[in-house]
């Protein structure tokens, strides 16, 4: 079981949450001439590191807010979490 | 090599059976080869094989930085199944069901192919309507494929839960009378001895540390048993494959997730079938040895790790004992997780890569093992031939950028929820 600390609420069972993926892919600039490629990156390709993953995840049996959690990929130890709009380090 | 049959089993006996060829050699690395298969799983040994057989290359060396058959060809559920709609993944598929059939004779080692049918069971009118599109869709891809009434599927899976007071009740299945199962650690041996014998050199416990390219063009990749040259490279490294992406630095449309199975204890014979559950994912069959053989949902998060974590565990058989109750008066035998390589629309990518001579086998999401054998078929003839054949044309690595996407079950890129 992880246990994951929701900066709103504190630390919960994984149960809570469901699993958003990567967050730091970044949607293209709105109105603005966007490539094929731009979208395939955007939408399609992703790094999926073995390490640390900084991804979303949403309290969705909580706060219902969305939050970003870093956590190792291969250890599943999680380091830190953020707000969704919290700058991450 | 000396070939297995009754005579050669009645021969060693005399001999105490100490007498046995090695299956397979331990060689050390030459300094090159003509092709590198970094992976010795399932596709990548399979790979090798073919390469040798159907094109005479075998100044080949597989490179796997564990053992061989230690990855998930040794930890899947052993289904074996064509039962898919899209032309693609049917014509593949289907090619590969013929492969299966023929392997023991082809590889002389029982990989106890076993045909026993597989049924997925269908929980409403709507699932009915899906299933039957399906079938139709398989059958005029010549697969065969039956849809099947609840009495049909009754006298099938009695076992099941058929009674009045359920949440999902079974409406039906649609079966697939030649899918089956087969003896999984069997098919990486009997690929890898085969190879053997024709001159491949399988090279475990090495690992792949970088590749050499110049110009555009792979020259050889370097290894924990030091630098081996290759004219052309293939990676078959499933839930490796992104790590081994960055050392390319290629980003590609695949995660890593883990996947969990278990088996239960052995019990005598009573489900004759593969089963699904529809109304959720899970699968069920029972091993030879009694044990019943089960799998469902991905763990739910990007992970390297080859163990699972008990609440998606609990999930899955939870389902399972929605669909057979007497699962919940078995103990549990063991449990163990792989790392599977989720494309973004749930279908396989083989094809060749930006970089001259590098060739890319992954993206199998949890189908793979069904797969080994079409899937090192048309490989080594995409390697050999520096083209995709026409039954992996689909499988390209541009598709995510064209829209072509082959998504079977129309899930999009989350691919976590698959």
């Amino acid at each position: 079981m992880l246990y994951i600390f929701c900066p709103h609420c504190g630390s919960r069972s994984q149960n809570e949450f469901a699993y958003g993926g990567d967050a730091t892919v970044k949607r293209p600039e709105l109105n603005k001439e966007i490539s094929d490629q731009e979208w395939n990156n955007f939408v399609y390709l992703r790094k999926s590191p073995r390490g640390k993953h900084l991804e979303l995840w949403h309290h969705i049996s909580g706060c219902r807010q969305w939050i970003k959690v870093e956590r190792d990929t291969s250890t599943h130890e999680i380091f830190k979490t953020y707000k969704a709009d919290e700058l991450t380090e | 090599m000396q070939k297995y049959s009754v005579f050669s089993l009645i021969k060693n006996a005399f001999s105490d059976h100490q007498n046995w060829e090695v299956a397979w050699k331990d060689p050390t690395p030459k300094k090159e080869y003509d092709v590198i298969i970094i992976g010795g799983g399932g596709h990548g040994l399979a790979t090798a094989y073919y390469l040798a057989k159907e094109h005479n290359i075998t100044n080949v060396a597989i490179i796997e930085k564990g053992w061989i058959g230690g990855g998930n060809v040794g930890r899947n559920t052993t289904i074996i199944r064509s039962n898919y709609m899209h032309d693609d993944n049917a014509l593949f598929s289907e090619f590969g069901m013929d492969l299966w059939r023929k392997m023991s004779q082809d590889l002389n080692y029982n990989v106890m192919f076993s045909p026993r049918g597989i049924i997925n069971l269908a929980h409403s009118d709507a699932q009915m309507n899906a299933y039957s599109r399906r079938g139709n869709s398989m059958r005029l891809n010549g697969i065969d494929a039956v849809l099947l009434n609840r009495e049909e599927v009754q006298k099938r899976i009695p076992m099941a839960d058929f009674s009045d007071n359920v949440r999902f009740p079974i409406f039906g299945g649609l079966m697939q009378p030649s899918a089956g199962t087969a003896r999984h650690d069997a098919v990486a041996w009997g690929y890898a001895r085969q190879a053997d014998s024709m001159g491949v050199d399988i090279i475990q416990n090495c690992e792949v540390t970088g590749f050499d390219v110049t110009n555009g063009k792979i020259v050889g990749v370097r290894t924990s048993r030091g630098d081996i040259k290759a004219k052309k490279v293939g990676l078959c490294v499933a839930g490796s494959t992104n790590i081994l992406a960055e050392m390319l630095n290629m980003t590609l449309p695949i995660e890593t997730h883990l996947l969990q199975a278990c088996v239960s204890e052995p019990v005598k014979p009573l489900l004759d079938h593969v089963v699904t559950f529809g109304a959720g994912h899970f699968y069920c069959s029972q091993s030879d040895k009694g044990e019943m053989v089960m799998g469902g949902d991905l763990d739910g998060y990007n992970s390297y790790s080859q163990r699972g974590n008990l609440p998606t565990l609990q999930h899955v058989l939870t389902e399972g004992i929605a669909m057979f109750p007497f699962l919940s008066k078995l103990k549990m035998l063991r449990t163990w997780g792989g790392i599977m390589d989720m494309s973004m629309d749930g279908s396989p990518i083989i094809d060749k890569t930006h970089i001259d001579g590098l060739y890319l086998n992954c993206g199998w999401c949890y189908g793979g093992f069904k797969a080994t054998p079409a899937s090192g078929w048309t490989f080594a003839h995409t390697i050999a031939q520096d083209r995709v054949h026409k039954l992996n044309a689909g499988y390209s690595l541009n598709r995510f950028n064209t829209g072509d996407l082959i998504d079977e079950k129309g899930l999009g890129t989350k691919t976590w929820i698959s």
